[in-house]
């Protein structure tokens, strides 16, 4: 769990050098509903020139802090700023932050069109910026039909399109992915790396590791509303769960006590089969050999990202299924 | 996508958000929704249609002596029904944006908040206020064509009055709704809550209050305050137009800043 701000050096070429534009600040926020806490004392900070992903099971505060970035939650405790300020001392908002919320913040009665249009309406943006967008996002045809009608799909490219109305510095967008097929997902993950190549801060929430392992270049990782890791992708994916070794052999019991020890997990996954973390390959190869012990598979194996983000969030998960099997560490079981 | 490969623009001054800017969006969201135009068209057909009709029976003698037999009074007889038919579409205007989860696109685009709820009364009152006086004005014309001899006219004594104070009342009755569904954030709660107060208070105070509180709290509801606000006919314990004027106007101020607190203050 890396806190610190080495990443500063993978952003590319800062795009204002003065003034960091675009910066999203959160203080020590804390949200209460009751007595349940959505959010416990985040802090992070979301910088300009990268997609930072916002990762975090359901539950663990993501669409609530962002909407506390967009001044609709008020904070129990704590603050949030965009370009130093609380969002809503901003007289452009709409200029400052693009926002996509996860449910649809749409009328339903009313048709893409003049949704965007009276968007646009209350910070004097052109009617000509609104068919733009409308074409950026590819909802031409049905742009004046109601957005009631929209498939889920359609209702995120039109949520996508009231954020870049303003052409924003800023962008926030919860769940974009949502219903989207795979051309749709191909679409705004191209779309969001570009906003961010041009200079803009793009925040983007989801649940889905995989899909942020290749969209997102910083991750923010948040479980049961706190802060769980602050990290680049890359070392997310070395740091979130320790490789495991398979380990195959017709005299799995005897090997299987020559490997136990203080830092050493194994899971016994079949009949003479097992997995060992803490130890490498080539430790477990010698001490077999040592002991004159046949080996018939001897694999490692890297967790994939979907593992070694639960690995990372299992204890903070909200609503966990009873059953749910322990991850590598977990259990140590002999053959 | 060429539009993308702009950067964002470096001043944000341009693009600052002000209250005619948020009135021109007000408007511009109360026109693109089909019900807007059915539920106007109705109020309108409601108001002089009921005016009409109750000038028309009153003048072949079907009215026996309990409804209004003043002349003004009967022309303008259809604005209790467009009341309900305003005053839900004032609920809808604004409560509609919490049912569909348009009020969170609507704050992140007026953080400010409160210039949302300003614009709407704006955009509302201008339009009802106009729709209905004219409205008035048929129906009262029409209804003195129908009713002939004996029939008023506008140089009358308060009849300008009736037909302006009928259009108030019902611009006044809407922006209720408004204010409802502003504090109760919820289409139905309003709309039950704005029937209860414009019809079943004066009724349940009728029943349940002794005659002499009725005759001081009575002309103080809602439902008497705009009567005595465009009623030719005045009884013996009604309020002046102006003071109902005032009442009306003081109930709207109440819920208002209900909502206006609400509406600042809460969680959208």
């Amino acid at each position: 769990m890396v806190a610190g701000n080495d990443y500063i050096r993978k952003t590319r070429s800062a795009p204002q050098p003065t003034i960091v534009v675009g910066m999203i600040e959160v203080h020590e926020l804390t949200k209460r509903y009751g007595d349940k806490t959505a959010v416990d004392g985040l802090t992070f900070t979301v910088r300009p020139g990268i997609v930072t992903g916002f990762l975090g099971p359901n539950g663990a505060g993501k669409s609530t802090t962002m909407r506390i970035i967009l001044g609709l939650d008020r904070p129990t405790s704590g603050t949030a700023t965009v370009n130093g300020r609380p969002y809503a001392a901003h007289s452009a908002p709409l200029h400052e932050v693009g926002a996509l919320l996860e449910a649809r913040a749409v009328h339903t009665g009313r048709s893409a069109y003049h949704h965007l249009l009276a968007m646009a309406a209350t910070t004097g943006i052109p009617t000509s910026r609104v068919d733009e967008v409308i074409d950026i996002v590819g909802l031409h045809e049905v742009a004046r039909k109601r957005a009631g009608g929209f498939s889920l799909g359609m209702g995120q490219r039109l949520g996508i399109a009231c954020a870049l109305l303003g052409n924003p510095k800023t962008l926030i967008l919860d769940e974009p992915v949502n219903g989207l097929d795979p051309e749709g997902i191909l679409w705004i993950r191209n779309l969001m790396q570009g906003l961010a190549a041009n200079g803009r801060t793009v925040f983007v929430s989801s649940h889905l590791m995989n899909e942020m392992a290749v969209t997102a270049e910083h991750l923010i990782v948040v479980g049961r509303g706190r802060l769980i890791a602050d990290v680049s992708v890359t070392e997310f994916i070395e740091q979130a769960a320790q490789n495991t070794v398979r380990v195959r052999s017709p005299q799995a019991a005897a090997l299987h006590d020559l490997l136990v020890g203080p830092d050493v997990a194994i899971t016994s996954i079949g009949r003479g089969v097992f997995e060992v973390s803490g130890l490498s390959a080539e430790r477990i190869g010698e001490v077999a050999a040592g002991a004159g012990l046949t080996l018939y598979e001897l694999s490692p194996r890297q967790p994939s990202l979907e593992e070694a983000f639960m690995a990372l969030t299992h204890d903070a998960v909200e609503y966990a299924a009873t059953a749910a099997r322990p991850l590598a560490g977990a259990g140590r079981a002999a053959q | 996508m060429t539009a993308l490969d702009r950067r964002p623009a470096a001043t944000a001054g341009h693009l600052r958000v002000t209250q005619r800017r948020v009135i021109r969006s007000e408007w511009i969201k109360f026109w693109s929704l089909r019900s807007t135009t059915i539920t106007l068209a109705a109020a309108v057909l409601i108001f002089i249609g009921i005016g009409l009709l109750a000038a028309s029976m009153f003048a072949s003698g079907e009215l026996d002596g309990d409804g209004p037999s003043n002349p003004v009074d009967l022309s303008l007889a259809g604005m209790d029904f467009a009341q309900l038919v305003l005053g839900t579409l004032g609920v809808l205007f604004m409560a509609g944006e919490y049912s569909t989860g348009m009020i969170r696109s609507s704050l992140a685009a007026v953080p400010g908040r409160l210039g949302i709820l300003w614009g709407k009364a704006v955009v509302f009152a201008f339009v009802v206020f106009g729709l209905m006086l004219v409205s008035a004005l048929i129906a009262f014309l029409g209804g003195q064509a129908i009713i002939g001899d004996g029939g008023a006219s506008l140089s009358d004594l308060g009849a300008v009055r009736s037909v302006i104070g009928s259009a108030a009342y019902l611009t006044g009755a809407g922006l209720l709704g408004l204010a409802l569904g502003a504090l109760l954030r919820s289409t139905p709660a309003a709309i039950s809550t704005y029937f209860a107060v414009m019809f079943l208070l004066s009724g349940i105070a009728g029943l349940l209050l002794p005659q002499s509180w009725q005759d001081n709290v009575g002309p103080y509801l809602p439902e008497s305050a705009g009567a005595a606000m465009s009623e030719a006919t005045r009884g013996d314990n009604d309020l002046t137009p102006w003071g109902g004027l005032l009442v009306f106007l003081a109930y709207l101020a109440a819920v208002g800043a209900g909502a206006a607190w609400r509406l600042k203050h809460k969680d959208a």
